[in-house]
């Protein structure tokens, strides 16, 4: 995923955790919606918070505030989940707030990430440097195994 | 039309005719001198000769032509028939169902077919004198020649044909007879279609314009034509293309299209050329007769996947029509309502039922299968099917296939004896597979019994301990069946040696968890030395099923009714235990009590009622009682999977929307038997 993208313009999504920005590949983002009651689901992974009914199709969801060790919050009026969809696995993901979709050319992603704490290290494709913003650009790949 | 939807109709036709000469092949080996089955194969084989040669497959056209010769010696008796001659037979057809399975993956269908045409080729040398070769090529000239030139009309062509003649035109037979010097035959009867189609319209060319195209013809053709010319001007123009040796012109009148309509049309159906003399036969022709014509159509499965989705689409919203109506309680609506359910729920029944595909299509490739194996093994082993006509849905048939592969492979390599040692031990020489299915509720069950060996539990026993999967402690305490469960575990694989057959490293576990991903179950019985007996259980319908909705602490689950025994209401005081296991009696058993709510991890809710609510589940054998908060009520749900990303939670085997939309796990009861 990285490879194909080296010399080419990338879209991506942006969003708020924790008054950070980040940022996902938006060819793998299939919508953005609103909380909807969620069923919670025994036996997985804390940052798991249940399944959704989106629209007749059962979609699992993910906290990224949790699967990236931050501090849970409640959820407002601004949560968005953003649903994921690669050719195997549909997944949504909750998010503060969700901001713009923008270009990014190859040059802007730096790869050293370093400066970050490490437990969400492991899930970083590398750090965006785009109109005096940093973000950090998540690697959807490794958000999807747990 | 396309290629293409001529290439889907191949393939389903072609692999018909390869079922049918399976069949027919096995039956031929136990009664060698019924000709009625070898005419029966014979068609089959030249039907494929005929649709591989129009759609362009000549590696396919050049076996199935060798192996209609072979077939027909054996007809004639030219050679004796022996099993040597089936395998090789059989090794034809392997082969030809390889190229359709390839044609069918968008290959070419190319597969080198010397070898075994050679063989074939060899069985004809050595046992025929005369070359039948050449007979058939004598017999198939004749055949033409006493034609009557008609040719085959579809209804389709016999309505135009007749439509024709009542607008007051001309309709024409043409036989074009080419010089034998021709070399560009492709060419010359392109022109005569140039000439005629100047004075008439060509309505059917016999062989087809793609046969001609690629010269598969003999020196001559038929194409009918109407027209309003003479006969005499036809006849001119056609000769007057070089090379055309001689043209015959019939009329045709409708009183000789009455008397061909019937025969033609059974002819039609089961795609038979009459060049072949074989058909002459009045009994063949009998044959044909007698098989009754179903009225049915293929319909794509995709289509019917729609509907189904479709289907299930509507059944949430009459959940959520029932939902509000009750809310409303308007008797106006609640009416509606009710016949709306009503209806669906007919619907529903015709919806699953067209779903349904008799086990015979997996059950029929058994037969090849047993005898290839016990002919390697040198076993005697007779296969016997039973409820054949048994029906499933689709999306279990598709997934049934491989696991009854594994379990039939698994008896005849390690079950059914070697014919000295079973005489030794008193048994026939001939051992007994037998393959049966058959309704129970709402569940099928497949049984798969040998009379073979049987399964020696402590030789389980100590490979189970020597792989680790048990200690020797644990081993002590185990009963017969849960021994015999062993053999289900990852990693376990009973045999000394590894053979071809089964060991291949993919182990019984396998077949169990395809089984228990159908939300199915499988058990073995096994008596040593007088055999075993696997018996797979297996849900009727995957997509919607009737569940008991129950409240476990505010969240709802679903629990699927076929799992049920029945509700009760416990007295708490009724709880005993064993160590720490609450238990309590039912019916001069003792059960182990569940709580959901331990199981599923829901916050808790101190119960201070007096008595328990209990939904008592079984499966086989095994019961339980699982306490919820209570009982919501009973509900026709559709399973939905949870993804590929929460695969595997433990004790759900899915969810499904309820009418209000909110999503509902289903119990997956078999695990928290377990």
């Amino acid at each position: 995923m990285t490879v194909q993208a080296l010399d080419q313009e990338r879209k991506i999504i942006t969003f708020v955790l924790d008054q950070k920005l980040y940022a996902l590949d938006v060819k793998y983002v299939k919508s953005i919606e609103r909380m909807l009651p969620m069923t919670r689901v025994p036996h997985v992974p804390a940052y798991i918070k249940g399944v959704i009914n989106l629209r007749g199709v059962i979609i699992p969801i993910a906290d990224l505030r949790t699967q990236l060790h931050l501090d849970e919050i409640s959820y407002s009026e601004t949560t968005r989940v953003i649903i994921i969809s690669t050719n195997d696995k549909e997944v949504g993901f909750i998010v503060d707030e969700a901001m713009d979709i923008i270009d990014i050319a190859p040059q802007d992603i730096e790869s050293n990430t370093s400066t970050y704490n490490t437990e969400q290290h492991n899930f970083f494709e590398g750090v965006i440097k785009k109109n005096d913003q940093l973000m950090v650009l998540l690697d959807i790949e490794k958000l999807l195994t747990y | 039309m396309g290629m293409d939807h001529y290439l889907e109709v191949f393939i389903a036709e072609s692999r018909e005719h390869i079922q049918t000469c399976n069949e027919n092949l096995l039956q031929l080996e136990m009664n060698p001198e019924n000709m009625e089955i070898v005419n029966e194969i014979f068609r089959s084989a030249h039907t494929l000769k005929g649709m591989s040669a129009t759609m362009g497959f000549d590696d396919m056209t050049k076996l199935t032509h060798q192996m209609e010769n072979v077939l027909d010696g054996i007809k004639n008796k030219k050679y004796p028939f022996s099993s040597n001659l089936l395998d090789i037979i059989f090794d034809a057809i392997d082969l030809i169902e390889k190229m359709v399975d390839s044609i069918a993956t968008g290959n070419d269908g190319k597969i080198d077919v010397s070898a075994i045409v050679e063989k074939l080729r060899g069985v004809e040398n050595q046992g025929s004198i005369t070359g039948s070769n050449n007979e058939i090529a004598a017999t198939r000239t004749m055949a033409i020649e006493n034609e009557t030139l008609l040719g085959n009309f579809n209804e389709f062509e016999l309505n135009m044909i007749e439509e024709s003649i009542n607008q007051g035109f001309q309709v024409y037979s043409i036989t074009v007879q080419l010089s034998d010097e021709c070399m560009l035959k492709y060419a010359r009867s392109y022109m005569v279609f140039q000439e005629v189609q100047q004075l008439g319209e060509i309505i059917k060319s016999d062989p087809s314009v793609t046969e001609l195209e690629k010269e598969q013809f003999d020196n001559q053709f038929i194409i009918t034509c109407v027209s309003l010319e003479s006969a005499e001007l036809l006849e001119q123009k056609i000769m007057d293309v070089s090379e055309v040796m001689n043209v015959t012109i019939i009329p045709i009148n409708l009183g000789d299209l009455k008397g061909n309509t019937n025969n033609n049309a059974a002819q039609e159906q089961l795609t038979i050329d009459e060049e072949e003399p074989i058909f002459k036969n009045p009994e063949a022709s009998k044959a044909i007769a007698k098989i009754p014509m179903n009225k049915t159509i293929r319909v794509n499965l995709e289509k019917l996947d729609v509907l189904m989705n479709l289907f299930e689409e509507l059944i949430i919203d009459r959940g959520r029509l029932e939902q509000i109506s009750q809310e409303l309680n308007q008797p106006v609506l609640s009416e509606t309502v009710e016949k709306i359910t009503r209806v669906s729920s007919d619907l529903q029944s015709i919806i699953l039922n067209i779903r349904m595909v008799a086990i015979e299509t997996v059950f029929q490739r058994f037969p090849k299968m047993v005898r290839q194996l016990s002919r390697e093994l040198h076993k005697k082993i007779h296969l016997e099917l039973l409820g054949e006509d048994t029906e499933l849905d689709r999306t279990v048939i598709d997934e049934i296939g491989d696991p009854l592969v594994h379990l039939i492979r698994n008896s005849i390599d390690h079950g059914i004896e070697l014919p000295e040692e079973r005489i030794k031990n008193g048994k026939p020489e001939m051992g007994t597979i037998q393959l049966k299915a058959y309704h129970r509720g709402n569940h099928v069950i497949i049984e798969i019994s040998d009379d073979g060996s049987g399964i020696n539990s402590e030789k389980v026993l100590a490979k189970a301990i020597a792989k680790g999967i048990i200690d020797s402690q644990q081993s002590k305490q185990l009963t017969e069946r849960e021994i015999y469960d062993l053999i289900f575990t990852p990693g376990f694989s009973t045999a000394d040696t590894v053979s071809d057959i089964s060991g291949r490293g993919v182990g019984l576990d396998v077949v169990k968890n395809t089984i228990q991903s159908l939300g199915g179950s499988i058990t073995v019985q096994s008596k040593e030395m007088v055999g075993t007996q696997f018996l797979i259980e297996l849900p009727l319908t995957l997509t919607i099923i009737s569940v008991l909705l129950v409240d476990v602490n505010q969240e709802t689950y679903s629990i699927p009714l076929s799992n049920i025994v029945e509700n009760i209401m416990l007295d708490k005081r009724a709880i005993e235990y064993v160590q720490t296991q609450p238990v309590f009696r039912f019916r001069n058993r003792v059960l182990p009590l569940i709580y959901l709510q331990e199981v599923f991890q829901v916050s808790d809710a101190p119960n201070q009622d007096s008595e328990l609510s209990i939904v008592i589940i079984q499966k086989g054998e095994k019961l339980a009682g699982l306490v919820v908060s209570s009982f919501i009520g009973q509900k026709e749900v559709v399973i939905k999977s949870l993804g590929n990303y929460l695969s595997n939670v433990y004790g759900i085997s899915g969810a499904t929307i309820l009418g209000d939309g909110q999503v509902s796990l289903i119990i997956d009861c078999n695990v928290l038997l377990d």
